[in-house]
């Protein structure tokens, strides 16, 4: 089981081929709908989708004829805004957490994980009528105050385990040369979890990004992110397959290519607290 | 003297509060009125009827063939999907902890599913399953499984399988990212002196690899069992639920009652009662993480 070499032949069989049998499940759904996107409108219907003759049509008119443009924008101001609610809110808490002992601090911390486990259903209703009061529907800042009741729980649980990772006697020696707690926080913690804050802002922002019952609830004509924009060309466009599975490769490559970027760095954050629990 | 100690003392509570204060009122006030909601009669389009009703929103529910349908819905789907994504990480996860050159690619691609959007998972497959040209039925007719096109998502005796693949594919890297780093923290040390006593491969997955990642089995059971309840985004993108009441599931109908039919108290109503249902798997799963908290 453990890592060893296995003769070559045996090696092809027993593993190589059983993995590319899994990729090609896992990645055949997403090259399919990429082929069928470039492929000709006319073309996709008589002969399927195809790879030649490849064509960026579906793209252009995707941009031209049904604003695209806008959406991406929308879903990038979103994002970025809860990144930075996200990430300003959580950073305190969680040295908070991480560096002092306190009454109520155990159940305050499991507080944040539980707001994880609730039914976002349970939010939707409430969050809809407390927009609607406040005349915020259809406005990015309703989007980014929704989307944060996810990246805030989160969001100081990540920063949590990468603070916990840094020596205390770092900030103590600080404090001893002359430091305030928050100077130390400011000048020794921040810079050494950097790492740790990026990759939280970045999965803050691919779940922000990928966010679709908010921004459907919440948005409306002047806020439309670009997964609701996405799910409307399958209702407003009968069978134009082409079309909407552009859009869908479009939709779907900011997030990716950040995953892809530091995906190292967010799954062992991610897998630190089960493998340790 | 005095002062820095009380300083010390308010400090962590004056960091914490932004969070705290924020969460309270985007989570914890909106989580009560949820609750308020479910006692009242409650349709968005008659604003000013706010009645109180007490449990009656309940008592409907229960009655409910549908919410009965949807609760049916939901066990199987997740009692389906979790084990299948289970299986499928496990292999995978093992297969990732060989020895073989494209390992680092093999592992960066495996987890894109992870990073799409449900909307676009969803659009993808309804493509895949369309009845006259997705690839599904071209596939399976050149195999020789099926002798006619199926509309896997039109017909309800397929719908429900047909999203449970689609949930299987968009989960299962999750396990395996999970496994494999509960596979590497196991020592070499222990394979070694198992091979020296003769072990076989068997026995050794059976006495060392199993016990040595069931901590992290038991925890991403628990974690995406949660998820996986709880998100119906790509059903309702996918579906919305059809055909009929075939791929209903408890959180979408509470969803689809809410937004399509504006009765925020009944919807309400069902979103609270699945919550109390999924407390059990919380309750657990807190169990666990309470200990590894400490």
């Amino acid at each position: 089981m453990a890592l060893r070499k296995l003769p070559l032949g045996r090696r092809l069989l027993i593993v190589d081929l059983p993995m590319a049998l899994i990729l090609v499940f896992t990645l055949g759904p997403y090259l399919w709908m990429f082929i069928t996107s470039v492929t000709d409108e006319s073309k996709l219907f008589t002969e399927g989708p195809s790879i030649i003759g490849a064509t960026i049509d579906n793209y252009t008119r995707l941009f031209r004829t049904v604003g695209f443009g806008d959406n991406l924008f929308d879903s990038l101001i979103v994002s970025c805004g809860t990144v930075v609610v996200g990430l300003s809110l959580s950073i305190t808490a969680a040295y908070s957490f991480s560096r002092f002992s306190f009454r109520g601090k155990k159940i305050l911390m499991l507080q944040f994980l539980l707001i994880n486990m609730f039914p976002l259903v349970l939010l939707i209703l409430p969050l809809f009528v407390l927009m609607r009061v406040l005349g915020l529907l259809d406005t990015h800042l309703a989007l980014i105050i929704a989307n944060s009741t996810v990246a805030i729980p989160f969001s100081i649980w990540m920063m949590v385990s990468y603070m916990n990772g840094i020596p205390k006697s770092l900030d103590e020696a600080a404090m001893t040369d002359g430091c305030t707690r928050l100077g130390a926080l400011r000048r020794v913690v921040l810079p050494l979890c950097g790492p740790g804050i990026v990759a939280t802002g970045i999965y803050i922002f691919i779940t922000s990004w990928n966010e679709y019952l908010y921004a459907l609830t919440l948005g409306g004509r002047n806020v439309r992110t670009i997964t609701v924009a996405v799910q409307t060309l399958i209702g407003e466009y009968e069978v134009q397959w082409g079309l909407m599975t552009a859009g869908g490769i479009v939709g779907a490559m900011p997030a990716t290519v950040l995953f892809l970027l530091v995906q190292k760095r967010l799954i062992s954050g991610l897998t630190q607290g089960a493998v340790k629990g | 003297m005095t002062g820095t100690r009380l300083g010390r003392s308010v400090l962590p509570y004056a960091m914490l509060s932004p969070a705290v204060i924020v969460t309270l009122a985007i989570v914890f006030l909106p989580m009560l009125q949820t609750a308020w909601m479910s006692l009242h009669d409650y349709v968005l389009f008659r604003p000013n009827d706010f009645t109180f009703v007490g449990l009656d929103n309940f008592i409907a529910a229960l009655q409910d063939e549908v919410f009965w349908i949807s609760l049916k819905h939901t066990v199987i789907w997740i009692g389906v999907t979790i084990p299948a994504q289970l299986l499928l990480g496990l292999v995978t996860a093992l297969l990732l902890n060989q020895n073989f050159p494209w390992r680092p690619v093999a592992r960066a691609l495996i987890i894109i599913p992870w990073a799409l959007p449900s909307v676009v998972i969803a659009l993808m497959w309804v493509w895949i399953y369309d009845s006259n040209y997705g690839v599904m039925n071209d596939f399976m007719l050149r195999l020789g499984l099926i002798e006619q096109a199926v509309p896997w998502l039109a017909d309800p005796k397929t719908a429900l399988g047909a999203i449970i693949l689609t949930l299987t594919w968009q989960g299962f890297p999750f396990f395996a990212v999970m496994i494999l780093a509960g596979l590497q923290s196991i020592p070499r040390s222990y394979y070694e002196a198992a091979s020296i006593d003769g072990a076989s491969t068997w026995r050794q997955f059976w006495h060392i690899t199993l016990p040595g990642i069931s901590g992290v089995l038991v925890t991403s059971v628990l974690l995406r069992t949660i998820w996986v309840a709880n998100s119906f985004d790509v059903i309702f993108v996918m579906t919305g639920g059809g055909p009929g009441y075939s791929t209903y599931t408890l959180p979408l109908y509470a969803f689809v009652k809410a937004r399509t039919n504006l009765d925020f108290g009944y919807g309400s109503a069902l979103a609270v009662l699945f919550t109390l249902l999924l407390m059990g798997v919380v309750m657990v799963y807190l169990r666990r993480t309470g200990k590894a908290v400490q």
